[in-house]
């Protein structure tokens, strides 16, 4: 056990990055603020950089408290990649305003938290994790100061506060139950204690992980973060948290003791979000709206994984192909609806195809995408995941994932048959920003691409996972 | 030389996106590639032979997902060439149908085109991951089809179509992870399952994997009691979408029946033959009632898609019940389901053209709205009488050589089918009095100013018809390909 603290370069490169856009922020002038944007990119850069070069000495760091495995270098890639995806939005949104070095630091910050939440192998490090994750995206939220900005992060930060404030007394509980935090001692050490205080321990460690991703119960803030705040913000608060949370579960999970049907707990989970999330959407007018329901229902498919976690060979190639696909396909949408910012309910989008084909395209490829069309990449997530669950003993939930999927269609398609109509085109299509249309292009260009080429990524990504 | 062929018209829809190319090369390059597919496809036929059972002609392979051992697996047999092959013609007929539609030609060519690689896909397709993704692909490109080029209340009907055949899609694809599961090790290779038979024991996980995929294929055929989305989407559907929908679309459901579900699952199949026998009859003797209840011409001929889709399912479902000594009998069933397959695709697509210009003309299809169309339009009418003749399979064309067939086979093995003959008649007097309604008697309202079938009408329908003709007058080079296939599938079944 040593201390190796290169082991965390790549969150190091993100932190480093975020206090110099944060400093840096008030020496640089307005209009020469593209340079800290610049400097943002270069950090996330590095630290895939980094995290593939880490992947050569894979161990633990910090006397075991963090963990660089496969999943530790999918995960940070997976992040800095979607990061990097959501900096481009930046171009147009918050180019030229008076939080854009505030808005980059956040961004580098929270983007550090989720890293730390996926390489975290100690409840301690978790807790850091999450408040590093959490206290960035309360801040990002608000940054929009409107009257729904304001709502929103006043309910992101009330939630995740209390989310916050239970899953420390979690640890608190497991820490005395078990005597230590680390993963590695947890299976022996809960063995044979009484299951109801250790099940309200990891209960409460699981909720406030469940924060983090979004997903029930403690998903209220999420369709007004994406409706209230930044086109920006709202495409990283959904997506970036997501992929440290769930990582973290995975491991978390792994590292419990068999008394109890932990899986079978995730996938009520995921089973409540898929379903109360697709139901929520089902109304709504506003695309922002719809889509930040439409993120707490994907939280449920991405934990879907996690139930079966170590009962199916599947459970995780599975999770980190999902969480790749879905970062990819999520961020493609919401880059739609930066692009047109002022169109405001999904009515606007109507003759889209005729005006903007381009952009058109990208926002259909998108939503069928979300609903695991193939040949997206988040089709072959969902057929592995679903896979995984049937293989992990679980063919009811393979059903709920499936039937899912059909419900879900139904609101996606309320906002792709307007695109696609033969109308005279809306005012608002006139003139989509540059830099989110690009963006959105790309998305989903790189979600085709990757399910097609899902094959080889499947053999080329590491999905080692040390205990 | 397969992949080339199923990818050609993708490519090509590639070309005629790009940037500069006008309306009329739009329109034209449509037609240039579907007749260099249907040529592609005369050369796969003329250097096709009978690929010895469990293998299939022309095979390639590439591993696509290893982890999932899923490979881009694609190889044809006497169930599918027949298959591909009039699915070809079909979307040649529908090129040729719109040379001179000025609506948004070049968008409808690449779409159209790139529609008819996924249909080609699916039935070229050996592994169940591939076939999969062409055969959700194929609704994704109908909804375009009738929400963009559709008229009447058309986004309600794509709407509807989407989310009907997106539920029978999913089905399907629970029961290929079912299959996957079953199998050791897994595999989603269609071959490599069929070797493997992994529900060679039966039992309920069996039939639950077989009742998913039934489901999925019940629902895309379609069959009664999931039929209610097809009258909708074909009422609303362009004449050329309707066409591909009815054509060849429906046969993905049908396909599945025998790729899938006899091949595949064969002891399930047996224990659940009656189900589906009982499924196709009923399916055959409601799609005729309901159709000669109808007012709406596209109807009508949407409602005889569902009768004769029954036949198909009847079929197969008859092919299932086993017993000794109806072994010729069965593979004589389920070669006249493929006969029936290609001959409904080019019987039913000439329907819907016509329908087309029906539409074209006077704005309407209403039936009670015409008549005496005979005067005005001697070719139209010409044409849909052999159409409705060859629909309602009158010998000499090639819905008779099917029904033929699959009643032959369907009563040898189970006598009470005969049950289903009914339909015939009932399917004769719906087109006869339709016939009569439209095209004689005093001039309807719709019928004044009434111009015949222009000349690339002409040529994209009788077509068709003469490939009816020619297949009800000399089956042989059909039927050679196909009652190998047939022999084969029953061979598998047992009995």
């Amino acid at each position: 056990m040593d201390m190796r603290p290169l082991a965390m370069l790549p969150e190091m490169l993100l932190f480093g990055g975020g206090l110099v856009c944060l400093l840096g922020g008030s020496f640089t002038a307005r209009r020469r603020q593209w340079r800290l944007r610049a400097v943002a990119a270069l950090a996330l850069l590095g630290c895939a950089v980094a995290a593939v070069l880490g992947s050569l000495v894979p161990g633990s760091a910090f006397e075991g408290a963090f963990v660089v495995d496969g999943v530790t270098t999918a995960g940070r890639v997976t992040v800095a990649v979607a990061t990097l995806l959501v900096l481009l939005l930046a171009g147009d949104e918050v180019a030229g305003n008076d939080r854009e070095s505030e808005t980059y630091a956040l961004v580098l910050f929270a983007a550090t938290g989720a890293l730390v939440l996926t390489g975290a192998r100690d409840l301690l490090v978790l807790a850091v994790g999450f408040l590093l994750a959490s206290l960035p995206v309360y801040a990002l939220v608000g940054l929009r100061r409107t009257a729904r900005g304001a709502e929103a992060a006043l309910k992101t930060y009330l939630v995740g506060a209390i989310f916050g404030i239970l899953m420390l007394l979690g640890v608190t509980l497991v820490y005395g139950l078990a005597g230590s935090t680390s993963y590695p001692d947890l299976a022996a050490r809960l063995e044979g204690l009484p299951t109801v205080a250790v099940a309200a321990g990891v209960v409460l460690v699981v909720a406030g992980l469940a924060f983090e991703a979004g997903a029930v119960p403690a998903h209220f803030w999420v369709p007004d973060a994406a409706q209230g705040s930044t086109g920006l913000a709202a495409a990283f608060v959904t997506t970036v948290p997501k992929i440290g949370a769930v990582i973290a579960l995975y491991r978390l999970l792994l590292a419990l003791p068999d008394t109890l049907a932990w899986g079978l707990l995730v996938a009520v989970i995921a089973t409540a979000s898929m379903t109360l999330g697709n139901l929520a959407a089902f109304g709504q007018e506003d695309p922002r709206r719809l889509l930040g329901w439409s993120t707490v229902s994907q939280a449920g498919y991405l934990l879907v994984p996690v139930a079966v976690a170590g009962t199916s060979d599947l459970a995780l190639p599975s999770m980190l192909l999902y969480l790749a696909a879905y970062a990819v396909t999520n961020i493609a949408a919401f880059a739609v609806t930066t692009a047109l910012p002022d169109v405001r309910d999904l009515a606007g989008y109507a003759g889209l195809l005729r005006r903007r084909p381009g952009l058109a395209v990208a926002l259909v490829v998108a939503l069928l995408g979300l609903v695991g069309t193939p040949p997206t990449a988040v089709f072959v997530g969902k057929l592995t995941t679903a896979t995984a669950a049937w293989d992990g003993g679980m063919p009811w939930l393979t059903v709920v994932v499936l039937g899912n999927s059909l419900v879900s269609l139904f609101y996606y398609l309320r906002w792709v048959a307007p695109a696609l109509a033969r109308a005279e085109p809306a005012a608002g299509l006139a003139a989509p920003r540059p830099w989110s249309a690009r963006t959105a292009q790309l998305g989903a260009a790189i979600s085709v691409v990757v399910g097609l080429g899902a094959g080889l990524l499947w053999a080329v990504v590491d999905v080692s996972l040390l205990p | 030389m397969l992949s080339l062929t199923v990818f050609l018209p993708l490519v090509a829809a590639s070309l005629l996106l790009v940037p500069g190319v006008g309306p009329t090369a739009a329109r034209w390059g449509w037609v240039l590639a579907s007749a260099l597919e249907l040529v592609l496809v005369g050369v796969l036929w003329w250097r096709y032979e009978t690929p010895p059972d469990r293998s299939l002609a022309f095979d390639e392979q590439v591993p696509w997902i290893p982890g999932v051992d899923s490979s881009y697996h694609v190889g044809l047999d006497g169930l599918s060439l027949p298959l591909v092959a009039m699915t070809a013609v079909v979307f040649l007929a529908c090129a040729v149908y719109s040379v001179r539609d000025p609506d948004r030609p070049r968008s409808r060519a690449a779409l159209f085109l790139a529609l008819e690689t996924v249909c080609l896909g699916v039935f070229a397709a050996a592994d169940l991951i591939l076939f999969f993704v062409f055969f959700d692909l194929s609704i994704v490109g109908m909804y375009v089809v009738i929400a963009g080029w559709g008229h009447g209340d058309r986004a309600r009907s794509a709407l509807q179509f989407f989310l009907y055949t997106f539920l029978g899609s999913l089905a399907l694809l629970a029961g290929f992870i079912g299959l996957y599961l079953a199998a050791d090790p897994h595999t989603f290779d269609m071959l490599e399952l069929a070797r493997q038979d992994p529900f060679a024991g039966g039992g309920t996980v069996a039939a639950a994997v077989l009742g998913a995929i039934l489901l999925g294929l019940a629902v895309k055929t379609p069959t009664v009691p999931f039929h209610t989305w097809l009258p909708p989407a074909h009422t609303d559907a362009p004449a050329v979408g309707s066409a591909v929908l009815a054509g060849v679309l429906l046969k993905l459901g049908t396909y599945g029946f025998v790729r899938l579900g006899m091949v595949l699952l064969p002891e399930a199949w047996r224990a659940w033959a009656w189900v589906v026998l009982v499924v196709g009859l009923v399916s055959v003797l409601w799609g005729a009632l309901v159709a000669l209840a109808q007012k709406d011409l596209k109807r009508m001929i949407a409602y005889t898609s569902v009768n004769h889709m029954g036949y198909v399912v009847l079929a197969v479902g008859a092919a299932g019940v086993v017993s000794s000594g109806t072994t010729e009998a069965r593979s004589i069933a389920v070669s006249g389901a493929v006969t029936q397959m290609v001959s409904h695709g080019l019987v039913t697509a000439a329907l819907f053209l016509i329908a087309g210009v029906f539409l074209d003309r006077s704005g309407t299809y209403e039936i009670d709205r015409f008549g005496g169309l005979a005067g005005p339009a001697p070719r139209t009418t010409g044409l849909f009488a052999v159409a409705a003749f060859a629909s309602l399979g009158l010998p000499a064309l090639s819905g008779f050589v099917a029904e033929f067939q699959i009643f032959t086979g369907s009563i040898a093995a189970v006598p009470w089918s005969a049950v289903g003959l009914l339909g015939i008649l009932v399917v004769s007097g719906v087109f006869l009095w339709t016939l009569a309604r439209v095209f004689t008697g005093d001039l309807g309202p719709s019928s004044r100013g009434f111009t015949d079938v222009a000349g690339h009408e002409l040529w994209a329908i009788a077509p068709l018809l003469v490939l009816s003709l020619a297949i009800g007058v000399a089956p042989r080079p059909l039927l050679d390909v196909v009652e190998p296939a047939a022999r084969s599938v029953v061979g598998l079944l047992g009995g």
